[in-house]
């Protein structure tokens, strides 16, 4: 069998449901792909944190900190992973580290955004990580076995975020006016984030990384699955959605609404957002005042070798 | 050559995680998975077989670090009680559209 076969073979058995291992030949173009959407995966995980550590500091109560920093540790927990699974792909840790650094790869959408109050912190656990489990759910079946398998366990904490994130916002609502008017103001800077999130609706006959089961649901499912679970949700609290054009279309059996901003999407990952220059410059700064830890770590495997 | 001890892991369908099953003693990694395969593989309930050294495993069972005594409900989704804040909400919700 010569490679160009042979790769039909694995496309065949990827396309049918079969699964990959870290140890398993691969086609060069399944390995960069899975490699592209793992490396993305775990700069957002690493990133993802770093508006919620902006109010570690400025949490209400004991409780609400040690869950909130539980969180963020999580969150880097779950990149931890993610690079090693990256890592064994072919792509060393420190050079996918150094990509982010210089602009070259990318985190998602929603973590270029600044927080501006304590209800951003509960609409971020909430929403921005209910969006991100309805992908990240879909990801368990993924064909690279390895990347499924730890989806599963990130799957079962962010679970807990949700929880954490939707009692936050309702201890909010169940507050004074101003703190109500806090969730509904955070609600309305969120949401056109939250709707760019799964990206624009792909071809499913061109979106490779459906045919090779890297996902198994496309973008605009992920969004429709996102507005039947929620909108419910944060409607029945009594906040408005920001989108006029926002319903269920019960012909059509899917939701409508305004067309997302999609040159702000495009705009926003290649590092033109509000916060994404100085959440950068954070991790350069944080990476260069760290670097003495990894010298003595890997001074000591050195010399024990 | 003498026989050392090697741990058996097992992965039952394609995707699954690999699952301690047992171990065989065998005097070189080879006739481990010969022997492996024997035990864990002869029905066709195995995928994928691994063996490793016993001696290359290293093992944390201290509870002080696996289970610490403090409380972390906040770590887990039943530490989070909304069943009534979500009422009183919907309520309030419905007083004032």
């Amino acid at each position: 069998m010569d490679d160009s076969e042979r790769a039909d073979s694995f496309y065949a058995r990827v396309a049918a449901g079969g699964k990959v291992e870290a140890d398993d030949w691969m086609p060069d173009p399944y390995r960069a792909a899975i490699l592209k959407f793992v490396e993305m995966h775990a700069n957002s995980e690493l990133m993802g944190v770093l508006p919620e550590r902006e109010w570690i500091l400025r949490a209400p109560t004991l409780r609400r900190k040690l869950a909130l920093t539980s969180k963020v540790q999580d969150e880097v927990g779950h990149a931890q992973l993610l690079y090693r699974v990256a890592e064994d792909l072919g792509k060393p840790r420190e050079q996918m580290l150094q990509d982010l650094l210089d602009g070259k790869t990318k985190f998602h959408n929603v973590f270029h955004y600044p927080t501006e109050s304590w209800a951003d912190v509960g609409i971020i656990a909430w929403l921005v990580d209910a969006a991100a489990i309805v992908s990240q759910q879909a990801l368990r079946d993924s064909s690279y076995a390895p990347y499924a398998r730890t989806m599963k366990k990130i799957c079962w904490e962010e679970s807990v975020h949700i929880m954490h994130g939707r009692d936050v916002v309702l201890t909010l609502m169940n507050g004074t006016d101003r703190q109500r008017a806090l969730v509904q103001n955070a609600l309305d800077r969120w949401w056109g984030p939250l709707m760019q999130m799964h990206g624009p609706p792909t071809d499913p006959a061109r979106d490779k990384d459906l045919l090779w089961r890297i996902k198994s649901k496309g973008n605009e499912q992920l969004r429709q699955e996102f507005l039947s679970i929620y909108v419910p949700r944060i409607r029945e609290l009594g906040l408005r959605i920001p989108d006029p054009e926002l319903r269920y279309d019960d012909g059509a059996g899917r939701w409508h609404y305004s067309e997302p901003d999609w040159d702000e999407l495009r705009s926003v990952v290649t590092g033109h957002g509000p916060r994404s220059q100085e959440r950068l410059e954070f991790r350069r700064v944080n990476r260069a005042l760290t670097q003495w830890v990894r010298d003595a770590i890997i001074g000591r495997a050195a010399a024990a070798a | 050559m003498t026989d050392s001890v090697w741990e058996v892991f097992r992965q039952e369908d394609e995707g699954d995680a690999m699952t301690h099953a047992g171990s065989v003693r065998a005097p070189d990694a080879e006739l481990a998975l010969h022997y492996a395969r024997e035990f864990y593989g002869r029905r066709q309930e195995s995928t994928r077989l691994w063996v490793v050294p016993r001696e290359a495993i290293n093992e944390l069972d201290d509870p002080d670090w696996l289970k610490p005594p403090f409380d972390r409900s906040y770590k887990r989704p039943g530490g989070y009680l909304i069943k009534h804040k979500l009422e009183a909400a919907k309520a309030r919700a419905e007083e004032s559209p």
